[in-house]
């Protein structure tokens, strides 16, 4: 038996992702988050075939790092950017990568409409309760009792309003045939979000309507914590307000458990 | 009069924390100053830098084009700003991590051991404190008492720091004046 | 009584002169650089009873600025370019209903993301009225912080007195550099000439009504058209400001503002100590332009310099007024950098020799 045949590569570098150094910060989500869509692209042989969008956030640097197509969008419109794109390649896969503030604040309408329109686009959303890139301000997903710049004393829900659960939002609309929020700070859960972001770029493959995984991520910066407490903070806290989970499943598919 | 002094080096080094000294310190003395830091995408990358000017003139521009007084935290400012520095200009070297012999004839260095001063008052967190005093002692723009005073008001909230902190900046005005 | 002289940040300035201008109620979005604003308002309004509220976009916080001014309040909005752009609709709307509110824009480079270094590159935007319709914007540019804290109590008497959104304009240089400031007393809001127009239900009088679509057939938009005008022909008598710094000695003035204008200042101080004289002419108002002053300036000179964080925008104005009395220079650089004195002393050098070094003649 050759070497070649002895030895099967079971971890590499992916292909979907060029060998850059990341500007993300320590203990960041970010990263992983990359790591997980590059490696399901080249799992299911995608890389050739993807356009994507990353938002105004933390991530407006994606392209650096992701090995496919992508146009960076005004902060917000990546959804309709998107929807564009899908329209003239309808045949490709179209994915948004979004923070929370991009996706769920001022692209509130872009991201519903999308949705709605149940456009055959795959959306990767970092929640990370903060805005990252501006330095810690509320974000709308920030929880109740959470410190950032605009929340002195905390995020009071009679001030500063309620954090908002888009998913649940968006999973009531008739578009949207898939979504599921996993956290990026256990094992099992990086385990679970690459299972989900394949479903969903799997729904858009198979033309079923606009699908979107939800990913709990660590901002250590601007949460003022150190990596280790942000992980676990994450998991033992920001679950609270956003559980983990299928929120919504019409696809149809088997899970392969 | 007028003393543009810029102060570079990692964040976390305390480079803000001088120049915000330095200003408060003069504009209590009655001076004019103003105070320009690096922001955003820069100190991202690890760095900062601040550019404090003090005159008893209005002052126009808080952009120098060559300051009078470089305060040099690391290598990578000391190799970044040292061309810009004026003619005759002074520059305060953090000997403690800067190895390197001085490259210009034109200007004076002055090599301030301040980890090691600071850790002999034993503040050994207190180096910015130690450079600070050392340079408004040497440039004499503000004296001991205006100094400590500066700081005082720069950390206003934050007395429990302040004896502390005045131990090295006597230490870094006496290092300024025996030279060790 | 006045303040203590205060050591702040450009933005932290423009927060807290706004509060003693009387501003109660604040709306923005996160942009870089200028969060510092917001951020000092999210923990100063409430202690003096005011609104702070983070919208979810600028869209949302022009709006929001709309409606509290529609009901009465002195309110604000603040952003950087990307932002101010979305804020436009809103700016058209509140011009067109003749609503007052100040928005503060600290220019970053553009366009698009551009990038967080200061820059003056929305002039047009801000001069011309940004958004759609036959409408103007008094503009204020500030040339540093004590302009930052006067300017801010003026843009919000100007709004009131005219009833019409007031942009100033500033940039991220400006909104990151400390200087100390003394800032006005409180404005006592009880002094505040009353307000005929405002929304706060219509118990014992007629109701109200506010809009900007005007349909009748009697030419009703087209009226209040000229009547927009003719309060711009009075801002523009009432409001002008510019400041000049000469000598009879000069043989160039330069024409600059914000933060280009105190660049260009350094520059002048170390020129004349080589003897060319250049006198400085910084307009205070973008628009009205105060174009007759310059003009007047402009026929004393044979050069007349123009220096901008920006390609070149208000070089325009400057050939509108001064037309072929001088020789016009141009010197422009784009945003992402910050320029020094030196840069501008070699262009004043260069224009003075006239031998194109520097910058670029303007043909007339
Ligand atoms: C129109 C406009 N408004 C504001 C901004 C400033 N801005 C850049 S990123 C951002 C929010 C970032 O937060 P989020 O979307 O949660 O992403 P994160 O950085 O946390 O990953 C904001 C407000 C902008 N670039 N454009
Ligand atoms: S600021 Fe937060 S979200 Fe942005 S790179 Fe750093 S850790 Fe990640
Ligand atoms: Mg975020």
């Amino acid at each position: 038996m050759s070497a070649e045949a002895a030895y099967k590569k079971i971890f590499g570098f992916p292909e979907s992702l060029k060998d850059n150094p990341t500007h993300y910060c320590p203990g960041c989500g970010h990263s992983i988050a990359h790591r997980l869509v590059a490696e399901c692209l080249d799992e299911m042989n995608l890389r050739e075939e993807t356009i994507g969008v990353p938002p105004v956030g933390c991530a407006v640097l994606a392209y650096n790092y992701f090995n496919f197509d992508m146009v960076e969008a005004p902060h917000g419109r990546a959804l309709a950017v998107a929807t564009g794109i899908k329209r003239v390649h309808p045949d490709k896969l179209v994915l948004t990568y979004q923070g929370d503030g991009d996706l769920a604040a001022i692209g509130t309408a872009e991201t519903i409409h999308a949705a709605n329109r149940g456009e055959r686009i795959s959306t990767i959303f970092i929640n990370n309760a903060i805005y990252g890139m501006t330095g810690g301000q509320m974000a709308p997903t920030t929880t109740l009792g959470q410190n950032a710049t605009t929340t002195p004393g905390g995020r009071d829900q009679r001030l500063h309003g309620n954090p908002i659960d888009i998913s649940q939002m968006l999973a009531v609309s008739n578009g949207v045939v898939y979504v599921e929020r996993c956290a990026l700070t256990t094992i099992k859960q990086i385990n679970r979000a690459k299972k989900a972001i394949k479903k969903s770029f799997r729904c858009q493959l198979d033309d079923l309507g606009f699908s979107l995984v939800e990913l709990l991520s660590p901002c250590p910066t601007n949460w003022k914590i150190s990596p280790k407490d942000a992980w676990k903070w994450v998991n033992e806290e920001m679950v609270k307000t956003y559980p983990l989970g299928v929120i919504k499943d019409i696809t149809g598919y088997e899970d392969k458990k | 009069m007028i003393t543009r002094t810029t102060f570079a080096g990692f964040g976390g080094q305390g480079v803000l924390l001088m120049g915000y000294i330095l200003s408060h310190g003069a504009m209590h003395k009655g001076l004019n100053i103003t105070y320009f830091p690096s922001y955003g995408a820069e100190m991202r990358g690890g760095t900062a830098n601040c550019t404090v000017t003090v005159s008893d003139k209005k002052i126009a521009s808080p952009v120098a084009s060559n300051p009078d007084v470089l305060v040099a935290m690391n290598g990578p400012s000391l190799d970044k700003f040292e061309p810009t520095i004026i003619k005759g200009g002074l520059i305060f070297l953090n000997a403690s991590l800067i190895p390197e012999a001085p490259s210009r004839t034109d200007v004076e260095y002055i090599q301030v051991p301040i980890v090691e001063l600071a850790k002999e008052v034993g503040n050994a967190r207190g180096a910015n404190m130690v450079m600070i005093g050392t340079v408004c002692a040497k440039t004499g723009i503000l004296s001991l008492e205006e100094t400590i005073k500066g700081m005082q008001a720069a950390m206003k909230g934050k007395d429990k720091f302040f004896g502390a902190n005045e131990k090295a900046i006597e230490r870094g005005f006496a290092f300024a004046k025996d030279g060790r | 009584m006045p303040s203590e002289k205060m050591l702040m940040n450009g933005s932290h300035v423009v927060a807290e002169a706004a509060v003693r201008a009387g501003c109660r109620y604040y709306f923005g979005y996160p942009i870089t650089p200028q969060n510092e604003l917001p951020e000092y308002l999210s923990a100063r309004m409430p202690e003096i009873g005011g609104t702070f509220i983070q919208g979810e976009s600028e869209i949302a916080s022009i709006n929001m600025v709309l409606g509290a001014s529609v009901a009465g309040g002195r309110a604000m909005t603040s952003s950087s370019s990307p932002g101010v752009s979305l804020k436009q609709e809103g700016i058209s709307y509140m011009a067109g209903m003749e609503l007052p509110g100040v928005i503060i824009n600290m220019m970053r480079g553009g366009p698009g993301l551009g990038n967080i270094a200061p820059s003056a590159a929305d002039y047009f935007q801000a001069t011309r009225g940004g958004g759609h319709g036959d409408y103007r914007t008094p503009v204020l540019a500030p040339g540093g912080s004590q302009e930052l804290a006067d300017l801010t109590f003026v843009a919000f008497d100007i709004a009131d007195k005219y009833r019409t959104p007031v942009m100033l304009l500033g940039d991220g240089l400006m909104g990151q550099v400390m200087e100390p400031v003394v800032f006005p007393d409180f404005i006592n809001l009880e002094d505040l000439p009353k307000k005929d127009w405002i929304l706060d239900g219509c118990k014992g009088r007629e109701p109200r009504a506010l809009f900007s679509l005007l349909l009748g057939q009697d030419g009703q938009l087209y009226k209040h058209n000229l009547h927009l005008q003719e309060k711009y022909d009075q801002i523009t008598a009432n409001e002008l400001r510019w400041e000049t710094k000469t000598q009879d000695e000069d043989e160039m003035i330069i024409v600059a503002y914000g933060t280009a204008a105190r660049i260009a200042e350094s520059a002048i101080e170390e020129l004349r100590a080589e003897g060319l004289n250049v006198g400085l002419f910084r307009p205070i108002t973008l628009w009205p332009y105060p174009m007759a002053a310059l003009r007047e300036l402009a026929s004393k000179v044979s050069k007349v310099a123009v220096f901008e964080l920006s390609m070149g925008q208000m070089v325009e104005d400057v050939v509108l007024s001064v037309g072929d009395r001088a020789e016009i220079h141009f010197y422009g650089l784009p945003g992402g950098i910050i320029p020094t004195p030196a840069d501008v002393a070699d262009f004043l050098r260069s224009a003075s020799r006239g031998d194109g070094k520097v910058g670029r003649r303007i043909d007339v």
